[in-house]
């Protein structure tokens, strides 16, 4: 963990809605915040190898690049096996994320999540036999609960 | 979208340099003018093909703290209920999913503390009880979608 200072603040709210579509990107950060561009440079690149930017990049809407079916699958794992079956799943080359998560007794048993996204319902339903067939007689129970609407998607903001 | 967008879009998944010219570096990876790469690129959000573009930051990573959090929201009330979820800048991401808990968002908050404080905000204002889902341990992330 890495705490950020206040000039990091700035440089994340200046970026978090997106980076210009300039060919001096940085540059404008910087004369946009009172630095310059090689503060900023500096700071994004501090920043990228301790974590605070997972990576800069482009970001898609699943819908339209033709994924139709994201599905979020839960499962009911024995808890003394999740790590090792969690891994075992997370590194599957369709299973986008892969988490531990807490149970909601009774309502909710599930404590093993993964996405997978699929241009078809079909190649959900593999998918999911796939990881089904991974997870055995240790899988006590399962669902798949399809995205129907995006209703937000800014990623983190932080205030001023 | 044409071939050229989806080898934009597949290209800059994978991330973007941190230089005085970004975009002619990339340009020139992918054997295109620089103008057009960025002429694709604003019109590939435009279009909203993609969300963003930029920099993801990490909340956990910059000392803050990052869960998934679930409500069952009655189907009249849906979107009155989206829309106080929405509100709430701490919410980066919200999803409708076909389940009884049926409207799935991410929050990510700059400090621990905040985190509790913005569920209870949301029970408040929503009168539904949040199922917040915070990571145990995470064992893959790697979102990448080929166009």
């Amino acid at each position: 963990m890495t705490a950020i200072d206040a000039i990091d603040r700035r440089i994340i709210q200046a970026t978090q809605g997106g980076l210009p579509l300039l060919a001096q990107p940085y540059q404008a950060i910087a004369e946009q915040i009172g630095l310059t561009a090689a503060e900023v440079m500096q700071r994004m690149r501090a920043m990228q190898e301790s974590g605070a930017i997972r990576r800069i990049g482009a970001v898609p809407n699943h819908y339209k690049l033709g994924y139709r079916y994201n599905g979020m699958t839960v499962w009911n794992i024995v808890d003394d096996k999740i790590d090792e079956l969690g891994g075992k799943v997370g590194q599957l080359d369709f299973v986008s994320h892969c988490y531990h998560r807490p149970r909601h007794l009774p309502e909710w048993p599930y404590n093993l999540f993964a996405m997978v996204h699929s241009k078809t319902e079909q190649g959900v339903k593999e998918q999911i036999a796939v990881i089904a067939a991974l997870l055995g007689e240790f899988n006590q129970g399962q669902d798949v609960l399809y995205s129907t609407r995006i209703l937000k998607k800014t990623g983190l903001r932080i205030g001023s | 979208m044409d071939e050229l967008d989806k080898i934009i879009i597949n290209h800059l998944q994978d991330g973007f340099p941190i230089c005085e010219s970004p975009y002619a570096q990339v340009a020139e990876q992918l054997g295109i003018a620089e103008s057009l790469l960025l002429q694709r690129l604003q019109a590939l959000l435009d279009e909203g093909v993609l969300s963003r573009f930029g920099p993801l930051y990490h909340a956990e990573q910059m000392g803050g703290a990052l869960s998934l959090a679930a409500v069952a929201a009655p189907a009249e009330d849906f979107e009155k209920i989206a829309e106080i979820v929405n509100s709430f800048p701490e919410v980066a991401h919200n999803y409708a999913r076909n389940h009884r808990l049926n409207m799935w968002f991410v929050l990510a908050t700059e400090t621990p503390e905040q985190l509790p404080q913005t569920i209870a905000r949301i029970e408040q204002q929503t009168g539904l009880k949040v199922y917040n889902m915070p990571k145990i341990n995470e064992y893959y992330v790697g979102l990448r979608l080929q166009a």
